[in-house]
């Protein structure tokens, strides 16, 4: 249904143009109504939508487009560019007082998440070696302050009350000083959640912003918010000048396209993002993921990013020289399959690429035990064995199999494996094939 | 009808976004024509109603169009009123109560206001002359517990409750023995919040749901989505993956005091014919209203 991703409909939108040669205005027009529904379905907010497309129409319009043999492809590496320049684009870090403590005050509608946040934000601060103080100041709603203390006693943090004052600016003030005198480095004060047009419950927070003067105001906003995020942003952005914004729900599927609205109308960074239940659960915000999942096209940059980072690239040309030579052991096979473990579990790592369905890999198992299993036979191997200079005999795969917990057909089954790994690297470099070879130079992954 | 007032108030916001917006639509545009229709089709995704959605109302628009010859462009709107309540009032929007206890559970994702609804309901039937027990199955966000007991002290309802972190289907269990012991005519249960992509919880659900099936097989079963009226499209999102979990009757939608319009609900009765029945509209005990399609149309189209 309209989950679809944007790709795919802007495939199919040029795909009719295929035999035409150039793309004309209008076939770019059609292209910029996808772009513009996508965003759309994705509750980025209409206003902002405009002004988007009206950019990416007028960078499209150059010759970038109307030039290339892939239209798509550049239609979306656009949308993607500049969805990432509209984000920020770099990850933002939050304020941190060069005089303690570093006020950090929160805010945000009802059910947003604010209490949930302030935990998890304290924890994350804590894990950072800072001393934070929680500070209870929903006093509207029925056992907000007992929330934030059982969230606070889960994570070992103090949180500071004061029983039946309904006086928040009181209560906010005093914690500050209960901060001072108990070397508490942040203080962290969560407020009730409100309608942005309640003008009296606007006025407490200001009051409290007065008073206690916060280095950092954090907008809370639910992801799955829709057009109706800029008024949320922009109210909360007027009336207190907030610093940055919270994301949170963000483990749930929506596209979240209320980032995009809330940046555009406060230009204030997106600083975390809520993406579990587990009070260890807030990551640092990272604008270019956020475009591709608004894209609906997959954390690709994530994906290329952890390829990156695990591959070495002098030793992928070591094993390109093993291959050739023949000299490829248990130890390469070994460094081989640990780079690829490098990039994070096999279900992950799927789910990252374009295109995959996260629905119909529900159920599908990706076993990253089975690598911990060859891992360990490997390593239950003497350094003779793993260099190839003894034969493993039956007696050795006993001992193999027991030193590595698994079983005799497992060691059987990689042995296997291995050999005819080798039979294949065998054929790629025998005679005819070295020009096959020579193509598959730059291939990193010979398995 | 002091709460049909507060309706129109609370959505006074709602009707001057998409009846100026309409209003100034129309004016900029004298005639009918294409550009006019898509200029309105931005006026309903704006309110949240969706692409989809969307397209599919203004297509019906400009068949009324062209099948009564409609020309200008300020009929359209009596035209507009009539299909937004068509797609709203098919469909039962009537609270069941049958049995006893009658069965009201509340599901949804996390800070769309299921405690504070069943607090609300609880009152409004207990002013009713009901006797209601509450079920406090939402036993894995810290407080949620102490929050519905005070509402239940509030109300004046019985409440069955267990510890922090207890089996949620335990719960519901007691609370149906508590409420059959006591001759209870409704069983109000709160359940966590949970995300519907969350494979484990939505299955700890149809657990729940199953347990309330089994034990009170003559019970009519009201199982109420709760829609934050600030959600965006991915309330379709969330009313098809919890009716594949528990057999959904009907959205509570909460928190249309704000700006928010709540458009989205157009959406879900269109894809999947989940009917509204309660509507909060405020911060108060007093503040939930059934359903009223016509009303709710009229007040966000400006329409007396």
């Amino acid at each position: 249904m309209a989950f679809e991703s944007l790709a795919d409909k802007l495939q199919s939108t040029f795909k009719k143009l295929r035999g035409k040669g150039k793309v004309s205005e209008k076939d770019l027009k059609d292209a910029m109504r996808e772009v513009k529904l996508a965003l759309l379905e994705a509750d980025v907010n209409f206003k902002v939508v405009k002004d988007f497309i009206k950019t990416v129409s007028e960078r499209a319009v150059g010759a970038e487009v109307m030039e290339s043999l892939t239209p798509a492809q550049q239609v979306i590496k656009i949308v993607n560019e500049e969805l990432v320049r509209l984000m920020g684009e770099k990850e933002e870090k939050i304020n941190i007082s060069s005089n303690p403590p570093t006020v950090i005050m929160m805010a945000g509608l009802q059910g947003a998440g604010k209490t949930t946040t302030s935990g998890k934000l304290g924890g994350l601060l804590k894990k950072q070696g800072k001393k934070p103080l929680l500070c209870a100041c929903d006093v509207y709603r029925p056992a907000a302050i007992k929330q934030l203390q059982v969230v606070g006693s889960q994570l070992e943090l103090p949180v500071f009350t004061i029983d039946g004052s309904r006086d928040v600016v009181d209560i906010s003030k005093k914690a500050v000083e209960y901060a001072k005198l108990h070397a508490n480095d942040v203080v962290i004060i969560d407020t009730a959640g409100r309608l942005h047009i309640d003008e009296v419950l606007m006025d407490e927070l200001k009051n409290i912003k007065n008073e206690v003067n916060p280095d950092e105001i954090l907008l809370v906003i639910d992801a799955m918010t829709g057009q109706d995020a800029v008024n949320v942003a922009e109210s909360f952005n007027k009336e207190l000048e907030i610093d940055g914004v919270v994301l949170t729900k963000l483990d749930g599927d929506t596209r979240g396209g209320a980032a995009i609205s809330v940046r555009a109308v406060t230009n204030k960074p997106i600083k975390f993002c809520g993406m579990g239940e587990k009070l260890t659960d807030l990551d640092v915000f990272h604008p270019d993921r956020m475009a591709s999942r608004i894209l609906g096209m997959g954390d690709v940059l994530s994906l290329i990013e952890k390829a990156e980072q695990a591959i070495d690239e002098k030793k992928a040309i070591e094993l390109e020289k093993k291959m050739r030579t023949q000299t490829f052991t248990y130890s390469d096979f070994l460094d081989q399959m640990n780079q690829m473990k490098n990039m994070g579990p096999l279900g992950q790592l799927v789910k990252m690429i374009p295109g995959v369905n996260a629905k119909a890999l529900e159920g599908i198992d990706f076993d990253d035990k089975r690598f911990t299993h060859i891992e360990a036979i490997i390593q239950s191997m003497t350094a003779d064995e793993r260099e190839n200079k003894v034969k493993i005999s039956p007696k050795r795969k006993e001992r193999i199999a027991k030193g590595s917990g698994t079983s005799l057909n497992e060691v059987n089954s990689l042995l296997k494996q291995f050999e005819q790994m080798q039979k294949m690297m065998k054929q790629f470099s025998g005679g005819k094939a070295n020009k096959k070879l020579a193509r598959f130079g730059k291939m990193k992954f010979p398995m | 009808m002091a709460l049909f007032e507060k309706l129109k108030e609370s959505l006074s916001k709602t009707k001057e976004s998409i009846n100026s917006r309409f209003e100034a639509v129309v004016k900029s545009f004298k005639k009918v024509d294409e550009e006019l229709f898509e200029e309105l089709e931005e006026v309903l995704i704006t309110a949240d109603l969706g692409v989809q959605t969307s397209m599919d109302i203004i297509d019906r628009l400009k068949d009324a169009a062209k099948e009564k010859k409609i020309t200008e462009s300020e009929e359209l709107k009596a035209e507009l009123n009539s299909i937004l309540v068509n797609i709203l009032s098919t469909g039962d929007n009537t609270v069941r109560l049958e049995g006893t206890p009658a069965v009201i559970m509340v599901i949804g994702v996390n800070g769309v206001g299921k405690t504070t609804s069943i607090g609300k309901i609880a009152n409004m039937y207990i002013k009713q002359g009901k006797k209601v027990v509450m079920a406090a199955a939402d036993t894995f966000r810290a407080g949620a517990i102490e929050q519905l007991d005070v509402w239940a002290n509030r109300v004046g309802a019985d409440i069955v409750k267990q510890q922090e972190g207890s089996d949620p289907a335990a719960v519901i269990y007691d609370g149906i023995n508590a409420a059959r012991n006591r001759k209870a005519d409704i069983l109000l249960c709160d359940t966590a919040g949970r995300l519907h992509n969350k494979k484990n919880l939505m299955d700890e659900l149809k657990k729940i749901y199953r347990i309330l099936d089994r034990e009170l097989p003559n019970s009519s079963k009201e199982v109420l989505l709760v829609l934050d009226a600030t959600t965006g499209q991915n309330a379709v999102q969330q009313a098809k993956l919890f009716k594949e979990a528990a057999d959904i009757t009907g959205i509570v939608l909460t928190k249309l005091d704000g700006t928010a319009k709540g458009g989205i609900v157009f959406a879900i009765k269109n894809e999947y014919n989940i009917p509204v029945k309660f509507v909060g509209v405020g911060e108060t005990a007093d503040d939930i209203m059934e359903f009223d399609p016509v009303e709710f149309v009229n007040a966000i189209t400006g329409t007396d």
